[in-house]
């Protein structure tokens, strides 16, 4: 068991340990602060700002929007249907299904249906791929926050002639810490992931000045850069793959810190 | 009738018709997945598709079994790999570890699986695919490739590690403590106890675990396509190469909308994924439902 | 018993909880300003009893309540009747303690807030009334704004007491409400009780027998979702008539 302890977290440092040995030796200013110049891909100038911020644009808007479409449905199943409803039970089940659909499908369905509706790959297009990916772990995990509540707590606000809407305000208070580590779970999700924004959100390297500009992803340079023949542009890849690790754990540990801060009005 | 119950109310409807529109979005994929299909499924049987290993697009004909097989290998691999261990790991977390040792390991865990696919991808190439290039495969094979389904499954593998600990877990936690108490009371050792009281008690639990586990690693697309070399070949061995099918869709989606039967045939790959997905987790609901009345 | 103006009249409730017939056939008056305690082994049914005054029930999909609840002669179990403003008239007190998660000061206010109290003098004033009522005030009174959750159990069950009053009920239900308490907290509640009875009705689901004669002006003893004996508290502990009650209270010497 110790043994098994030791591998997991073993494996964790390895990863990190690997890509901060290739990575950090090709990562520089230039790197960071700068878009990709015309033969950048080649080994030329430049730098992956461009990505940086793509990326950052796309999570952040998609966490924003999932946030605001999760809350009132999890609100909806545990505040408004009654305990085991056949219409809870239904959406828990479709939320197992979109919660366990690779994200290959998402970006799959998402460049489908942008098709249809005459959509080209854009930033737009790649926030709209990343909510749907996202939406099912926010409702997932909030789902599970929320029925950690003691029933009491409702019956407690109930008793006082609270709507059933004025209570979820005093749950969600309760579950604050709990709804902020889901939007940074869904957050850190939606900045790495490939699949989804590969064919909707498009690749340019220029930073997305609107909606409608496509924009490049961080994990998306990784794995482009690191295909590439030439070692240069690999050991890019490797830089790229040491920013976004680090853009991720800070963002893990900033959640459990940020919840551990929220937790004090908790019961 | 009050302001504040028309607001409840109000609230109330949008909220259901918001959840519905979600809901129906699992439909909705799965019926244009299907549709977006239907074109190649006119032309050839289920049965075909999924049985022949034949891919030559340009001829147009499309077998699915090596991609099948592909997915399957480094999915079993992954799963052989990663639950023993976490097993193993998640009962030395919830009942042997020091509190402080806890304090360290899960948060560490927690940080595992806020790690990007692409960076565990760019870590398989790095290092487990040279590791088994130069020194497992060699002592197996007289020609050792590093790009294979081992790799793919040893990344995945690692992959799912949190994912399964923090579901064991969880589970673990909810067997109430007191009965741990009345076995350990009764002068059974620790490992006797969970044995005969966690174990059992949570082995529903720990077959959703693995359920969700098996979706997540079926679905994985970008690690495993990195490293397990996409040579279209039915795997014979761990060594050898495989081409899963969520990799099929990510190499060659979005160049190939000129030819609608080749479109269609990589939608069927999702609506496939899609398909296997909803099953296990319908099966695993019922399965669930059923051992819990059997309990109570 | 009958009492001419009773505050809740229960008439021939049956509660089922699943295939489990939980509540059978409960005919009883709660009397106008008295205390009134519901005794009886764990799981015979007066935690759910007390619960269907003000339908807490309504969130679960098990539970299906027949027959009549009056309150003030009108069934709070009818098709068109309200629940939230049912739910006003009643203060609750559960087992446990259970602040809102905010300030001790938002616990007060939070009723009164939602009723469409926005006066911020106004809450002031019945912030501090209410927690006088509870003889909370000189102990919180300069640290209104911390969290309710770092008082003790014993501070938190009044504070839960003073929030329910808030609203302006009246009735107060208790639900066990000093079964997590130390003895002084509990005689803090207890004399609460007492005090309060002369403007409220209160009901108490309580299993300890000293408690109920000490509180209460009368006394129902249920047994397996029924009601098997009503009558006024010393009556009841010490010269009861059903036989089944007389084998419960046996032991009880006063």
């Amino acid at each position: 068991m110790v043994f098994a302890t030791v591998i997991i977290v073993g494996s964790f440092f390895l990863i990190v340990g690997t890509i901060v040995s290739k990575g950090f030796p090709a990562l520089s200013w230039e790197m960071l602060s700068e878009i990709p110049s015309g033969d950048f891909y080649m080994g030329g100038e430049g730098g992956i700002l461009n990505s940086i911020l793509g990326s950052l644009y796309i999570a952040a808007g998609s966490s924003l929007l999932a946030l605001i479409i999760s809350v009132p449905i999890v609100i909806y199943i545990n505040m408004y249907l009654k305990k085991s409803s056949w219409m809870g039970n239904l959406t828990r089940l479709g939320y197992d299904v979109l919660f366990g659909m690779p994200s290959i499908v998402y970006g799959a369905f998402g460049f489908t249906l942008m098709i249809y509706l005459g959509m080209r790959a854009s930033l737009l297009g790649g926030i709209v791929t990343v909510t749907l990916l996202i939406i099912p772990i926010m409702v997932r995990t909030m789902d599970e926050v929320i029925r950690t509540v003691p029933k009491e707590l409702f019956d407690a606000s109930y008793s006082l002639g609270a709507t059933r809407l004025e209570t979820s305000r005093v749950v969600l208070k309760q579950v604050a810490p709990g709804i902020l580590t889901a939007v940074l779970l869904a957050f850190g999700r939606g900045i790495g992931d490939v699949a989804s924004v590969m064919f909707t959100a498009g690749f340019s390297n220029d930073i997305p000045k609107s909606l409608e500009d496509p924009a490049s992803t961080l994990p998306l340079a990784v794995f482009n850069q690191l295909s590439s023949p030439v070692e240069e542009v690999q050991s890019r890849a490797y830089a790229a793959a040491l920013v976004l690790t680090i853009i991720v754990l800070l963002i893990s540990i900033s959640a459990r810190v940020l919840s551990k801060r929220l937790s004090k009005n908790k019961i | 009738m009050n302001i504040r119950l028309i607001k409840d109310k109000l609230a109330g409807s949008t909220m259901l018709i918001l959840t519905l529109a979600s809901v129906l979005l699992a439909i909705l994929v799965g019926w244009g997945l299907y549709y977006k299909s239907l074109p190649l499924l006119e032309e050839n049987s289920v049965w075909d598709l999924l049985s022949s290993s034949v891919w030559k697009p340009s001829k147009g004909e499309f077998g699915f079994f090596a991609f099948i097989m592909g997915t399957l290998w480094v999915t079993g691999i992954a799963i052989v790999i990663a639950l023993p261990l976490c097993l193993l790991c998640a009962i030395f977390i919830s009942e042997y570890a020091h509190p402080r040792l806890r304090k360290i390991v899960v948060p560490v865990v927690d940080l595992l699986s806020g790690i990007p696919p692409v960076v565990f991808g760019v870590w398989g190439v790095l290092f487990v695919v040279p590791l088994i290039e130069d020194y497992i495969a060699p002592v197996f094979v007289d020609y050792p490739m590093g790009y294979s389904v081992l790799a793919g499954g040893i990344v995945l593998g690692v992959m799912i590690f949190p994912l399964i600990i923090s579901l064991l877990l969880e589970v673990f936690s909810a067997v109430p403590k007191e009965m741990r108490d009345a076995s350990l009371s009764m002068g059974a050792t620790q490992w006797q106890t969970v044995k005969f009281v966690l174990l059992r008690k949570s082995k529903p639990g720990i077959i959703v675990s693995v359920v969700l586990a098996v979706s997540r690693a079926f679905g994985e697309t970008i690690a495993v396509l990195m490293v397990c070399g996409s040579v279209i070949m039915v795997p014979g061995s761990v060594f050898d190469p495989g081409y899963p099918l969520p990799a099929l869709i990510a190499n060659n989606y979005g160049e190939m909308l000129s030819a609608p039967e080749y479109e269609s045939a990589l939608l069927f790959a999702a609506f496939l994924l899609f398909v296997i997905i909803f099953l296990f987790n319908a099966i695993s609901r019922i399965v669930l439902g059923r051992i819990k009345r059997k309990i109570e | 018993m009958t009492f001419e103006t009773p505050h809740i009249s229960v008439q021939n409730l049956n509660l089922y909880y699943g295939a489990n017939h939980a509540l059978k056939n409960i005919n009883i008056d709660i009397p106008n300003k008295k205390v009134t305690s519901f005794i009886g082994p764990s799981g015979c049914g007066k935690t759910t009893l007390l619960k269907t005054f003000n339908r807490l029930h309504d969130s679960s999909l098990e539970v299906r309540v027949e027959g009549k609840v009056l309150l003030d002669g009108e069934n709070i179990y009818d098709k068109n009747a309200e629940v939230t403003s049912i739910r006003k008239k009643m203060g609750l007190l559960s087992q446990r303690p259970f602040p809102l998660p905010m300030s001790i000061y938002d616990n007060i206010a939070y009723g009164p807030r939602i009723h469409g109290e926005r006066d911020r003098h106004k809450l002031d004033e019945i912030v501090e009334r209410h927690l006088k009522d509870v003889a909370l005030w000189p102990e919180v009174k300069d640290r209104l704004k911390s969290p309710a959750s770092r008082l003790s159990i014993g501070q938190q069950q009044r504070l839960c007491l003073a929030r329910g009053l808030a609203v302006n009920p009246e009735i107060i239900l208790g639900d066990e409400p000093t079964s997590a308490l130390d003895p002084k907290s509990t005689q803090k509640i207890e004399e609460l009780f007492i005090e309060l009875k002369e403007k409220y009705t209160i009901v108490l689901v309580t299993h300890i027998l000293r408690q109920a004669r000490r509180v209460s002006d009368y006394v129902a003893y249920i047994y397996n979702g029924e009601i098997i004996e009503f009558a006024p508290t010393e009556e009841l502990l010490l010269n009861p008539k059903q036989k089944l009650t007389q084998e419960y209270v046996k032991g009880f010497v006063s």
